[in-house]
């Protein structure tokens, strides 16, 4: 994420998204569409701030899975490409099944995860599914990603005098160390970057389905129960604060990733003028 | 076939011995490859691509091992050659992520040095190359021929009696390499190092060389030898000087008679 050098890629999506609101402002009450079928952009504000407080208890719970599912994904994704690019034995005993729990669509998991764990638990894992495999995948291809003849220099000067399984493995985490980690940051930060927005659909699937089995207060759970009942401009105001915070994630994390890159990466360069 | 009657000095600083090395693919490499390095001067390998000649660095390096045959340091006691040698690969190789003193730093780093304790030498290296007021800019900051400076800063960090240089200036522009050739011939008389530089250039090796080893390929071996200038001998117009021009003729006459032999 470049300073916004050009103040025009600011202004002009404010400009359409301030005409999109205000056409739907204008056909909603000109047309005079009643509320249950679409509410007007002024309603659904005044609906945020008079259901405010039931509104934050669900965006802290749902904020609170998203950032915590994440958090555990990075952890367990980064420990797991550290522990797979050191064995060769461990990669290819334990990929396959990274690979098998990506392309399980995690839905389906959802129903069996609400019968075994508690709600919130079987919702935080759920999450946690999701967001892992970006970040292993992306981690591991980075970890990957060294220059050749950089790890032939670390051989040269870096290499241990003996040949002792200890001594070899610690030149591993050396060069682990010194190489692997930096030249892994740009990809682990578009691994997390994806798993950021990934975290926060698998929390809402869950809620969705823990929802439907009666419980839970997330947004995801009061968009359906906002449904259930008919009460469209909360099911809108529930659907921004779930945008809202889906972008907030993505702010963050691409923040978080210039400034780790800005100096060396390519992906982080202003352009040349 | 040598061209010139040669005395050989009392020990050279590594000498290669009946090395053959077959890669796992089972392409012969190097076969009955005998070279002497010869402590201070300035040796070019040179020859076609695929000829082994990169092969050779590694060898000397320690970065592969020869299938027979050994590589033998008879000056030295340690048997660990590591900490003697500079490389310095055809691309600068340096690590983006880092500027370029702690580009420079990465050998001290590996061998323990602090950051603090190796400033001075950083600083040293950098000047050696001309590269004072860079220390802090990223390597993606700076031009083609600077970044292979950086490149030979970090090899001279460590002081290295041996300077193993492969095709180092292969991808830069011919002023920059010849700026560069000259740097080269500088340093080397500075901090008399032993060098040994492959190139596929006739004209940078007869520039550069004290000695002129030309190899053929399949399987690379030398096939003859050529005595260059004298290293610190060289006069400023040395590039037009018909010394110099004799010399390139003569090294692509054998280059020509090798690759004609070949084919026949």
């Amino acid at each position: 994420m470049a300073p916004a050098s050009n103040p025009w890629k600011l202004v002009l999506p404010l400009a359409v998204f301030a005409a999109a609101v205000g056409a739907w402002e204008a056909t909603v009450r000109l047309q005079g569409i009643p509320p249950y079928i679409l509410p007007a952009p002024s309603l659904i504000g005044a609906t945020m701030i008079a259901d405010w407080p039931l509104l934050r208890a669900s965006l802290l719970t749902t904020l609170g899975t998203t950032l915590l599912g994440l958090a555990l994904a990075v952890a367990g994704g980064v420990f797991l490409a550290l522990l797979l690019s050191l064995s060769r034995i461990v990669e290819y005993s334990l990929y396959p099944f990274a690979i098998v729990l990506q392309v399980t669509p995690v839905i389906a998991i959802a129903p069996l995860l609400l019968i075994y764990m508690p709600q919130d638990v079987a919702v935080l894992t759920c999450a946690w599914l999701v967001a892992f495999f970006p970040v292993l995948s992306n981690t591991m291809l980075g970890l990957q990603s060294v220059d050749r003849n950089l790890m032939e220099l670390f051989q040269l000067y870096g290499a241990p005098a003996s040949r002792t399984p200890l001594a070899l493995f610690r030149s591993r985490l050396k060069a682990l160390w010194y190489l692997r980690r930096p030249a892994a940051l740009p990809a682990f930060l578009t691994g997390l970057r994806i798993a950021g927005g990934l975290s926060l659909i698998g929390a809402v699937v869950a809620e969705m389905a823990a929802g439907s089995a009666g419980a839970g207060s997330g947004l995801a759970y009061r968009i359906i129960e906002s449904q259930y009942r008919l009460n469209i401009p909360r099911l809108f105001a529930a659907l921004v604060l779930l945008a809202l915070t889906g972008i907030g994630l993505y702010l963050l994390l691409a923040g978080l990733s210039h400034r780790f890159l800005r100096r060396w990466h390519e992906s982080a360069l202003a352009p040349e003028k | 076939m040598l061209l010139h009657p040669m005395i050989e000095p009392a020990s050279p600083l590594a000498s290669l011995h009946g090395i053959t090395k077959v890669f796992a693919n089972g392409v012969t490499a190097l076969a009955g490859f005998d070279l002497d390095i010869r402590a201070g001067e300035f040796l070019s390998l040179l020859g076609p691509s695929g000829c082994g000649k990169s092969t050779v660095l590694r060898l000397i390096a320690g970065l592969a091992e020869p299938t027979t045959g050994h590589v033998a340091w008879p000056g030295s006691t340690h048997e660990d050659h590591r900490s003697e040698i500079g490389f310095v690969f055809q691309e600068p190789t340096l690590m983006p992520w880092a500027d370029v003193a702690d580009n420079v730093w990465l050998p001290l780093q590996l061998r323990g040095v602090s950051r603090h304790d190796a400033r001075e030498r950083i600083a040293e290296s950098l000047s050696l190359v001309g590269l004072e007021n860079f220390a802090k800019a990223y390597p993606r900051e700076l031009s083609g021929g600077m970044k292979m400076r950086v490149s030979i800063a970090r090899a001279l960090s460590l002081k290295p009696r041996l300077l193993l240089m492969d095709e180092p200036f292969a991808a830069l522009d011919e002023i920059t390499r010849f700026r560069l050739n000259d740097d080269l011939l500088r340093l080397q008389n500075d901090l008399r190092c032993t060098v040994v530089f492959v190139t596929h250039s006739v004209y940078e090796s007869a520039y550069l060389s004290s000695r002129i080893a030309v190899m053929s390929p399949r399987p690379g071996r030398i096939v003859a030898e050529v005595m260059g200038e004298t290293p610190g001998s060289r006069a400023k117009d040395f590039r037009t000087s018909t010394r110099y021009a004799a010399l390139c003729g003569e090294i692509s006459r054998i280059l020509l008679e090798h690759m004609a032999e070949e084919r026949g």
